[in-house]
């Protein structure tokens, strides 16, 4: 490599801006296509459990009589088999990861019995 | 007569990303004999057929490695759907040689990086890294992961990637190749690189023959081979040759791989011009029955897949043969002769992943 083309690189990196991005005053910006994480709209699901048996790895587990959906955030590999299978399309994959934690959760959802359903909290398993 | 020494290599080493060890006998600085040793991280991957039905165990072999890990889940896909007798979209094809060969853009840098680091040039390797996180970048677009994808399933692919995505990509690479053309400046004609990497690690297109070594490390003792020539997903209606160094040395290797990346990114656009439109998976119906060798050209070399379906949804065996299990023996071959201050260097021009030889 000669001077002249080193030159060039040294002023290029020198007045150019840096690779990286001042994280975290600057947030990421995910693509539309991210694989984050599994997101429910509990109120639109019918409990039908197609989900739970299509997940490679087990980490849905659907409860009908008590209209309960659980997701292991830490078991799923965002493949998006469940989100790709649902009936009712009330699964979908969100952009932003599971935030990291010390214990595996499980991340509990349960359709209320009245009109204005809400969604639980996470639960530490 | 010099003294013999054994010097112990690894498992845990500044220059190996991964785990293997080599009992490296010297006489004085001279390697006379390297005898390596693997199975420190054996996940028993394989096994796992048993327990996870066909169309699962897609994303069971895109885990076996973290730069590959298209091409392995490709692979598996393929080979299941040659034994069920499946015929995936024309796009679906093309769809897979876009993506392997960005995967091989990806791995290629990654290894020029470390072979930066490896002979102490820390600026290059920070150029060749930050050239391919845009790779990486492409690869969450269009997969939504940057490393696992996710996209492969028996029957074609999972997701599509419309032609405004594959022409911003092809915009991409043409700018990255400007970027990878000045870099390989460094690699190619410096002469402190040159020093490193000249007239070291020599293998000879016999040797290579002999033990049965693949892809650039292959290449670069002279052999024109390339599995891709075998035309499985769309390579077949794709015009490329063979790059071949007949040096055998590191600089070769360093220069196969090099001139790879150019030969990818004119894959890509071939294929970016001759995408058909159209499904992009045909539906699964039944269970494989028989058995099928598939082969694959991943970055590292031919990757070999074996796969037995008894008509059940668990196939009775998967057998992955990958790349660097194959260059081993080649690999000891070369470090026979050589200074001990080269063995770091040596091991590093095969490319090894030792995560996917142990599976």
């Amino acid at each position: 490599m000669s001077a002249m083309s080193l030159a060039q690189t040294v002023l290029r990196n020198l007045f150019s801006k840096p690779a990286t991005r001042p994280y975290p005053q600057v947030a990421r910006v995910y693509p539309a296509r991210t694989r984050g994480q599994i997101g429910i709209d509990i109120d639109a699901c019918i409990f039908c459990g197609i989900c739970s048996k299509k997940c490679p790895t087990g980490a849905i587990t659907v409860n009908r009589a008590e209209k309960s959906w659980d997701i292991q955030p830490f078991g799923c590999i965002q493949c998006g088999c469940c989100v790709e299978f649902c009936p009712k399309k009330c699964l979908a994959m969100m952009q932003d990861y599971t935030q990291p934690s010390a214990v595996k959760t499980v991340s509990h959802h349960a359709q209320m019995p009245t009109e204005t359903a809400a969604v639980t909290p996470d639960a530490v398993q | 007569m010099a003294t013999r020494s054994i010097v112990p290599f690894g498992p845990q080493h500044p220059v190996l990303p991964e785990p293997i060890h080599l009992d490296l006998v010297l006489e004085d600085e001279t390697v006379v004999e390297a005898i390596p040793s693997i199975g420190f991280i054996h996940r028993g991957l394989e096994k796992l057929v048993e327990k996870k039905d066909f169309n699962e165990m897609v994303y069971v072999a895109e885990r076996i490695c973290g730069i590959c890990s298209f091409m392995h889940g490709m692979g598996y896909s393929e080979a299941v759907e040659r034994v069920m007798g499946i015929e995936i979209p024309a796009r679906a094809k093309y769809l897979r040689v876009i993506w392997s060969e960005m995967s091989r853009i990806h791995s290629h840098l990654l290894w020029l990086g470390l072979l930066a680091d490896a002979f102490g040039f820390e600026s290059l390797f920070m150029e060749s890294w930050r050239t391919r996180e845009k790779i990486l970048d492409m690869f969450e677009y269009s997969t939504g992961g940057r490393v696992i994808f996710s996209v492969n399933k028996v029957g074609g692919q999972r997701k599509d990637m419309d032609n405004e995505m594959i022409a911003e990509f092809v915009k991409i690479l043409g700018g990255m190749e400007k970027e990878i053309r000045t870099q390989s400046k460094a690699f190619l004609n410096d002469y402190a690189v040159k020093s490193r990497l000249c007239d070291v690690g020599f293998l000879t297109m016999q040797q290579a023959r002999d033990l049965g070594t693949v892809g650039p490390f292959m290449r670069a003792s002279g052999i024109s081979l390339d599995t891709r020539k075998l035309g499985y997903a769309a390579y077949d209606d794709l015009e490329f040759e063979p790059i071949i160094s007949t040096v055998g040395d590191s600089y070769a290797r360093t220069d196969v791989r090099i001139q790879e990346i150019f030969q990818s990114i004119d894959l890509i656009r071939q294929a970016a011009a001759k995408i058909p439109s159209g499904e992009i998976a045909v539906p699964v119906k039944g269970n494989p029955t028989g058995e099928y060798f598939m082969r694959v050209e991943q970055p590292r070399g031919e990757a070999l897949y074996y796969i037995k379906g008894n008509g059940t949804k668990n196939l009775d065996r998967m057998r992955v043969r990958t790349p660097t299990f194959a260059n081993l023996p080649g690999l000891i071959e070369t470090l026979k002769g050589c200074q001990l201050a080269d063995v770091p260097i040596l091991i590093l021009t095969i490319d090894p992943c030792i995560s996917c030889t142990e599976r």
